[in-house]
């Protein structure tokens, strides 16, 4: 399927054809024929990214009352990855998505598609194509002409179209619906119509708005997991919009955390999780521990600092940290270890929260801080601790991370 | 002792005589205010023309043979004669093209309305109906006066000397179509614009998102969901156009006669009871099947939107 897709992209006005090899993420394209057709722009030569967002602002409103949805934002998307915007509402992801789609025009900065400044083109000259998040998924058509929409405005003959829509059919396994109109069918599979209707133009870059939000629970794993496969075979770049951090760390190859129209790191899961830059960054995505430390040392890449109990931790550093005498140290709940000896810190066991597959174990610490370790449980009964007992906590030195802020 | 039964049926009795008791009201309105007169018509359309208008209580089909026909006065034969079918052509071909010419100036009005912040909509839909607020004759008065040859129009042409003759407007076909596109335009706007304050605005984007330019998005995305709009606006403007009488009169003049004018001047004039009835329900009869072959053709073409 996957390599279908590919090669049939050779043809396309408005998709690059990837090099199928196991790596493509290091952007190397093959070699592309140029040019316009239908108004749609071809790049001549697909660099290393997908997209680039070059200082874009964006202004709402005038005089006193403007506002900065997003705040001089720059930012990278590879070939062929799975990016997601992170962030809660209101932090500009949903704008940067429009100012990538062409809804909306940037008040300044410039958006770079392999290489060419789209920002001033309208929706319908752009190769990228939008899952709306609410589908926006036409009524007064039938499932099958939905899916066929946009390549009939590129003015596909009408048999390509048939093929291309029957092949999309296949790929979101909606087959046997292809007649029925979109009001007809379940939310799960209006979600599936609205993923076929944006891929069958093969966009160079698929936009997705919160698609999932609408889906119950389990319809939402499902479709986590139909995502990333959509991805991996047709090899579209793919930029995700969300505020649920859960699903963009299982989703993603790389994440963007955004907060009042600024991005405040962009890594892999692991980096965002593991060595988040920010309190915002650390504290939005899983549970964090937040302690304050004095920073004694420097040196190769690494921190050490004592904390308010007089223990000394090497802790990895945020990128662009500034040494200072004090700077908040953040430690994730699982990566802390609870023992009834002496530890790195000490406190009280307040209280015990079973979760089935861990036990979360919160500690008021002798600086009266708040702690909380979180453990694996076993099938022998019981975390081995009480409410009220006396105990040490062990901070691994992998464990923390300096923040930055 | 009754029964479950029983009780059960007498309870349905009852109901039933309630809800015929409610509706009395509403149903003798219907009976006394539209079907009765209605029923007159049919009556008077069979009857003899009395010698001052009204009618002879004597049975004739001469009212609806005169519809389509002539008797001739010496030898009482009767030949075709097309002066009302070319009155009913000419109706319908104006009232077809005062529903085209409002539905051009009608759809972007709707739509720059239902684009608004939703709070000045309202003022706009208020402006949109104050012309209903003067008395028709009144407007149709004072469109003659912008298009008389002594009116506004040529006045300012004549003064900027672009045309030194005033241009013949009033009593031509020309005259009708701005007096009835600009009396009937309100009833296109409303109903348009209750169907496109509906459109999710999302599928407009969708649209432009999936390449169609702003021509295809009108032409295949929001006309199509405005269509229960244009249907109703159509039909709103259509059927009372067919039958319009102050406007072809003030402005269309004696010659430029539409079946409204035909019908008053049997009932005036002609004092031919009969016949006028018979041309009212002739129109009612055109109107009906045209309704029905409109509604049909959108309907195959729609589907099941809307």
């Amino acid at each position: 399927m996957a390599r279908e897709l590919r090669s049939e992209s050779h043809s396309d006005v408005c998709l690059p054809s990837h090099a199928p090899c196991a790596d493509n993420r290091v952007g190397t394209g093959s070699a592309l024929k140029s040019g316009r057709k239908n108004g749609v722009i071809v790049p001549e030569q697909p660099g290393k990214s997908a997209i680039e967002v070059r200082g874009v602002r964006k202004v709402f409103g005038t005089g006193d009352a403007q506002v900065a949805a997003l705040d001089t934002v720059s930012v990278s998307i590879r070939e062929n990855e799975f990016f997601t915007l992170l962030g809660p509402s209101g932090c500009g992801k949903t704008t940067l998505l429009r100012l990538i789609a062409g809804f909306d025009f940037p008040s300044a900065g410039e958006i770079l598609l392999h290489g060419q400044d789209i920002a001033p083109l309208p929706p319908f000259k752009r190769p990228v194509n939008t899952v709306f998040q609410n589908y926006a998924l036409f009524p007064h058509m039938t499932v099958a002409e939905n899916i066929g929409f946009g390549l009939e405005m590129l003015g596909k003959p009408k048999a390509e179209v048939k093929g291309r829509v029957a092949e999309m059919l296949k790929l979101v396994k909606m087959e046997a619906l292809s007649n029925r109109r979109t009001s007809q069918i379940s939310g799960g599979q209006q979600q599936r119509v609205a993923l076929a209707r944006a891929l069958a133009p093969q966009p160079k870059v698929l936009l997705l708005d919160e698609p999932l939000s609408a889906l119950d629970f389990k319809l939402r794993k499902e479709m986590q997991i139909e995502l990333k496969r959509l991805q991996h075979e047709t090899g579209i770049t793919f930029i995700f919009v969300t505020h649920d951090q859960e699903e963009a760390l299982t989703m993603s190859d790389r994440i963007a955390v955004m907060s009042s129209g600024k991005i405040l790191q962009v890594g892999t899961p692991w980096d965002i999780y593991d060595k988040p830059a920010e309190r915002f960054v650390a504290d939005f995505i899983g549970e964090t521990n937040f302690l304050t430390a004095a920073i004694t040392g420097m040196g190769n890449g690494k921190a050490r600092a004592t904390l308010k109990s007089g223990a000394t931790i090497d802790a990895t550093v945020a990128e662009g940290f500034q040494p200072k005498d004090n700077a908040t140290v953040v430690v994730r709940p699982e990566h802390a270890k609870l023992t009834s000896g002496k530890g790195d810190l000490s406190g009280t066991v307040e209280n015990i929260v079973y979760f089935g597959t861990d036990t979360h174990i919160h500690v008021r610490l002798d600086s009266s801080e708040a702690f909380t370790v979180r453990q694996q449980n076993t099938r022998s009964a019981g975390c081995g601790f009480e409410r009220g007992d006396k105990v040490g906590i062990l901070i691994g030195n992998d464990a923390a991370q300096v923040l930055r802020d | 002792m009754e029964s479950a039964e029983e009780v059960a049926k007498d309870a349905a009795r009852r109901e039933i005589r309630d809800r015929w008791l409610l509706s009395a009201p509403a149903l003798i309105i219907i009976f006394l205010a539209a079907t009765g007169p209605l029923l007159i018509v049919v009556i008077y359309s069979f009857l003899t023309p009395g010698p001052y208008g009204d009618v002879v209580w004597k049975f004739s089909t001469d009212g609806w043979l005169s519809v389509l026909m002539q008797r001739d006065i010496f030898d009482d034969t009767l030949t075709f004669a097309d002066a009302h079918l070319s009155i009913f052509w000419r109706s319908a071909k104006l009232s077809f093209l005062t529903t085209i010419f409002t539905l051009l100036f009608g759809f972007p009005t709707a739509y720059f309305i239902a684009t608004r912040p939703a709070r000045q909509r309202n003022i706009w839909l208020f402006l949109i109906t104050i012309p209903f607020w003067t008395n028709l004759l009144i407007r149709t008065f004072a469109i003659q006066e912008v298009i008389r040859n002594e009116g506004i129009v040529n006045t300012v042409l004549i003064k900027l000397g672009i045309i030194s003759q005033p241009i013949q407007m009033m009593f031509t076909d020309f005259a009708l179509m701005v007096g009835m596109t600009y009396v009937y335009l309100p009833l296109m706007v409303l109903p348009l614009y209750a169907s496109m304050e509906k459109i999710d605005f999302r599928l407009v984007e969708a649209g432009y998102d999936l390449y169609a330019n702003r021509f295809q998005v009108l032409r295949r995305v929001i006309i199509p969901l405005v269509k229960p709009g244009i249907v109703a606006g159509s039909i709103l403007v259509f059927i009372p156009a067919l039958g319009a009488y102050v406007t072809p009169r003030v402005l269309g003049g004696s010659k430029n006669m539409m079946l409204g004018n035909l019908i008053e001047l049997q009932f005036g004039q002609g004092r031919n009871w009969p016949l006028g009835s018979a041309l009212s329900l002739s129109l009612m009869a055109i109107v009906m099947v045209a309704l029905l072959l409109y509604v049909r053709s959108v309907g195959r073409q729609g589907g099941a939107h809307g």
